[in-house]
């Protein structure tokens, strides 16, 4: 799944699928946690999972801010077009 | 047990390609969800239901649907769909595909080396969790209130829009345009008092 | 009394820094009186001193003064002092007195200039460093004062420095004279090395207590030390900048390269003389030197037009005389030469300056005429100094110097007669070439006007000038006018005499006067050839062998085209194969490669976010890659 996330970051230019695709990481990530928490039978990678919640909602919050902020500014949801700061 | 936990695996990779697959937006969030539901079967199959119940309400309850309501609010119609489906070329998906098909290698390989012992799934109490939270992890708890907090100020303050009016005074009304034509720009900023002539 | 010697310097060098650094603030009169004041006042001082030191002789006729510990370097010390000795006095005396006539003249040569100040600061380091280095105790001491004169002659050839003209002149004297400070610089390690001093009169001691006659490392360093004095005095085979070095101011030319730079490498051969009487090889080079370019200057004299460049191969002509004198072991005659020298040549130099001036800068000796009649204190002068130059028997300084010099070359251990028939034709040449620019320029019909008559300011040190060319000859009558030797017995103090041995038949009396036969013969050719029947060297010179022959003794017999084919084409074509700086090809390299470098790395800065993710994504694969299997 967290393989399935990657592609779909790299891959897709909207903004939206971007984020979801984040999403799709983090949930993965917080999947292994609780899969090795159950292997070991202690309460750790539940601790762990319970902190991945909390960061990916603050993420989430502050990433469609900053989405809502792209669209006002370029109009569309391409982050390709976000692409000033070239060298 | 084990049917059930391929079941609802299978179900979540399966809701998981639909979703970076899709080309409308909502629809690719709608089978997120359920992607998400999926995982929430196999956290109780493992022995974590409080963390199951957390994953519902939580993340496909709220998160999901912060996600809903700003994609319902950019209102992006039929064009984001055209857009989508010619940024979408099967060319595209050529380079990822490569970087995750190893990456996939590597994690089979990891697990294929000593062979794990599938034991029965033991179940771990909620209480277990609490105390370990309010125990060990406690500066943890402290820290992701903070970062809570920081996301909070930092999502208000983003989202702040001026007045239409206002839009673009930051940018129209500087020092430099206020400045003579052809005046010292450096000393319109110092020199409030007789900057504008 | 004799405590006034430092002064003599001294009082040159301040008034230097005071014109250098007041002087274009200052009135005319002001630079004029400062200028030629302190030479003034140099000249006085080395008179004072030297009528303190003839009438009350210090213990072994020198005397000693240390200013100040120059340098203390482990086993080297070197002072700022001076010695004087006979022959110090002598050239102090004369070469002061000298600069003072000229700079006297210079206050109307220059006058309409506006590097006036400059030229009076130059002129005025000149003298402050001729005088040092005549008057050093120790060689360092004397190089100093050689650089320093090689420097102030470089600044005033190129004294009127916006004609490119003058400032390649100026180079090519500085350049040339160069090639010939190295070779007595490496002479000076050389001593210093062997001999642990370079105080001259200490390293004479050692040298002959220590060197063998004929040594090699005598023969070396008197060998380097002669290639200083042969570019210094512009002989053979480095003469060639010292023509070129007209360019200059006309007192310019008089004071320096005709009355005392130029004589400098006479003067270092005078005073380091047990060195070169150990080295018997160098003395005769010397000697063959000296009656080499005396023969071939003088051919070259003889086909110049300009006024200047006559008086200049002349000079490097006499200089070989005195080199001849110095070669054949006659030191005193050289000196006696280098005074009676000083007092024509300046003058000749003055009266040529008057001259160019009185004909609208015109050098050309045929584009002149008639100046007989309207400048006739010039006219005078000029006369008097162009007869002391060939040598009037009597009556003029030249005859008796000259003579002196032959009777050495034919009489003394080291002479031989092919060195005096060298002589003697070189006074034919001598007599030919200056009664060529007597009767061309001053006789015959009046070509250009004359507005603007020399003044006092001219005309007095011409006349001084003139009656010591004439009087300076009596200071040492030969043996049939009374043999009252009275320069040479005061020299005889600081050099030694050289041995007489009669060979064969010509006695002194016998040598003058086929000298004197030499030179009427001169006047006589000239006066057919330039006075009477005017153009009568015109079918001599028209045919191809005439032509090529002019040609040829004109452009200094060749050796500026040598030079300039044998070491100058080699550096410019270096210097043109390199335009493109070849070497510096590895270092634009590495710049190149940084640049490319610069290129690549920023190509990968898209801005585009999903190519920063696809990078940490690679970048993830390739660590876990590393971890498991590495």
């Amino acid at each position: 799944m967290f393989a399935l996330g990657t592609i779909g970051v790299l891959v897709r230019r909207n903004l939206v699928f971007t984020l979801m695709s984040i999403e799709i990481m983090l949930n993965a990530a917080g999947l292994a946690f609780i899969a090795a928490g159950a292997h070991w039978v202690q309460a750790d990678g539940q601790v762990m999972f319970l902190f991945i919640l909390a960061m990916a909602a603050s993420e989430v919050s502050v990433g469609l801010a900053l989405l809502l902020r792209l669209y006002h500014q370029h109009g569309v949801l391409d982050t390709d077009s976000a692409s000033e700061m070239r060298g | 047990m084990h049917v059930l936990f391929y079941i609802s695996g299978a179900i979540a990779i399966l809701a998981t390609v639909m979703t970076i697959t899709r080309l409308n937006a909502v629809h690719a969030l709608l089978y997120f969800i359920v992607s998400l539901l999926s995982v929430a079967v196999i956290f109780y199959i493992l022995g974590a239901p409080f963390i199951a119940a957390l994953e519902v309400i939580i993340y496909a309850g709220a998160i999901m649907v912060l996600f809903v309501f700003v994609v319902m609010m950019l209102n992006l119609g039929e064009r984001a769909v055209e857009m989508e489906s010619k940024w979408l070329n099967a060319r595209m998906w050529i380079g990822p595909e490569i970087l995750a098909a190893v990456l996939i290698a590597e994690v089979v390989y990891l697990l294929s080396r000593p062979p794990i012992e599938v034991n029965a799934i033991q179940y771990v109490e909620p209480r277990e969790v609490s105390l370990a939270l309010f125990g060990p992890y406690l500066i943890g708890v402290e820290l992701a209130s903070m970062l809570l907090l920081g996301a909070l100020v930092g999502a208000y303050h983003l989202g702040y829009r001026k007045p239409k009016a206002l839009e673009n005074a930051d940018a129209d009304n500087t020092d430099a345009t206020r400045a003579a034509a052809g005046g010292d720009l450096v000393r319109a900023g110092h020199d409030r008092r007789a900057g504008a002539a | 009394m004799l405590e006034l010697t430092g002064l003599i310097p001294a009082i040159p060098f301040f008034s230097f820094l005071l014109l250098a650094v007041f002087g274009p603030r200052m009135a005319r009169r002001a630079v004029s009186f400062i200028g030629v004041g302190s030479i003034a006042a140099s000249a006085i001082i080395s008179g004072i001193v030297t009528a303190a030191f003839i009438s009350t002789p210090q213990a072994g006729w020198s005397y000693h003064q240390v200013i100040w510990r120059w340098m203390s370097v482990s086993s080297f010390q070197a002072d700022i002092g001076f010695y004087l000795d006979a022959l110090s006095v002598v050239m102090v005396l004369v070469i002061t007195f000298v600069a003072f006539l000229i700079h006297l003249y210079s206050t109307e040569y220059m006058e309409g200039d506006e590097g006036y100040s400059r030229f009076f600061a130059y002129m005025n380091l000149f003298v402050a460093s001729m005088v040092t280095l005549v008057l050093a105790d120790n060689l360092l001491l004397l190089y100093l004062g050689w650089e320093g004169v090689g420097l102030c002659s470089y600044l005033l050839i190129g004294f009127w420095y916006t004609d490119p003209v003058n400032g390649r002149a100026a180079r090519k004297a500085f350049i040339v004279t160069r090639v010939g400070d190295t070779s007595m610089v490496i002479g000076l390690f050389l001593i210093f090395q062997r001999l642990g001093t370079l105080n001259i009169q200490d390293l004479m001691h050692r040298a002959a207590q220590q060197w063998p006659v004929g040594a090699a490392v005598a023969i070396a360093a008197a060998a380097l030390l002669l290639g200083g004095a042969v570019g210094k005095s512009a002989q053979l085979p480095l003469q060639t900048w010292l023509p070129d070095a007209m360019a200059g101011p006309t007192p310019t030319s008089a004071l320096i390269h005709a009355a005392t730079m130029v004589t400098a490498g006479v003067y270092l051969i005078a005073r380091t003389h047990v060195l070169f009487s150990l080295a018997p090889p160098v003395m005769l080079a010397v000697a063959v030197i000296g009656a080499a370019t005396l023969l071939l200057a003088g051919c070259s004299a003889l086909t110049q037009r300009d006024i200047k460049r006559v008086l200049a191969y002349s000079t490097i002509s006499q200089i070989g005389y005195m080199f001849l004198a110095l070669g054949v072991g006659a030191w005193s005659a050289a000196i006696f030469h280098f005074m009676t020298h000083a007092f024509f040549k300046a003058l000749l130099f003055l009266a040529a300056g008057a001259v160019i001036q009185a004909q609208h800068e015109e050098h050309d000796i045929f584009k002149m005429g008639g100046l007989r009649r309207m400048i006739p204190i010039t006219f005078w002068a000029f006369l008097i100094s162009g007869c002391a130059l060939a040598g009037l028997p009597i009556i003029t300084a030249g005859f008796y110097s000259k003579g002196m010099i032959l009777w050495g070359a034919w009489s003394s251990p080291q002479g031989a007669p092919a060195l005096w028939i060298a002589g003697l034709v070189g006074v034919l040449l001598t007599s030919l070439y200056i009664f060529r620019v007597i009767f061309v320029a001053f006789f015959g019909e009046a070509q250009i006007p004359v507005e603007h008559p020399p003044r006092l300011a001219k005309n007095l040190p011409m006349i001084v000038l003139s009656v010591l060319s004439i009087a300076a000859g009596w200071l040492n009558l030969p043996p049939y006018l009374g043999n009252k030797l009275w320069l040479n017995d005061l020299l005889y103090t600081a050099l030694p005499k050289v041995a007489e041995k009669q060979v064969g038949w010509i006695t002194e009396d016998w040598s003058e006067g086929i000298i004197t036969a030499a030179f009427v013969l001169g006047l006589l050719l000239a006066y057919e050839l330039y006075l009477r029947h005017r153009g009568a060297t015109r079918p001599l010179t028209e045919n191809a062998l005439g032509r090529a022959i002019h040609g040829f003794w004109s452009a200094d017999w060749g050796l500026d085209f040598a030079y300039d084919k044998l070491f100058v084409a080699p550096v410019v074509w270096f210097a043109e194969m390199d335009k493109r700086d070849f070497i510096d090809k590895f270092y634009d390299g590495l710049a190149a490669l940084s640049r490319a470098c610069y290129h690549a790395l920023s190509a990968t800065e898209s801005g585009r976010m999903r190519w920063y993710a696809a990078s940490i994504v690679g970048g993830t694969v390739v660590f876990v890659f590393i971890v498991l299997f590495l």
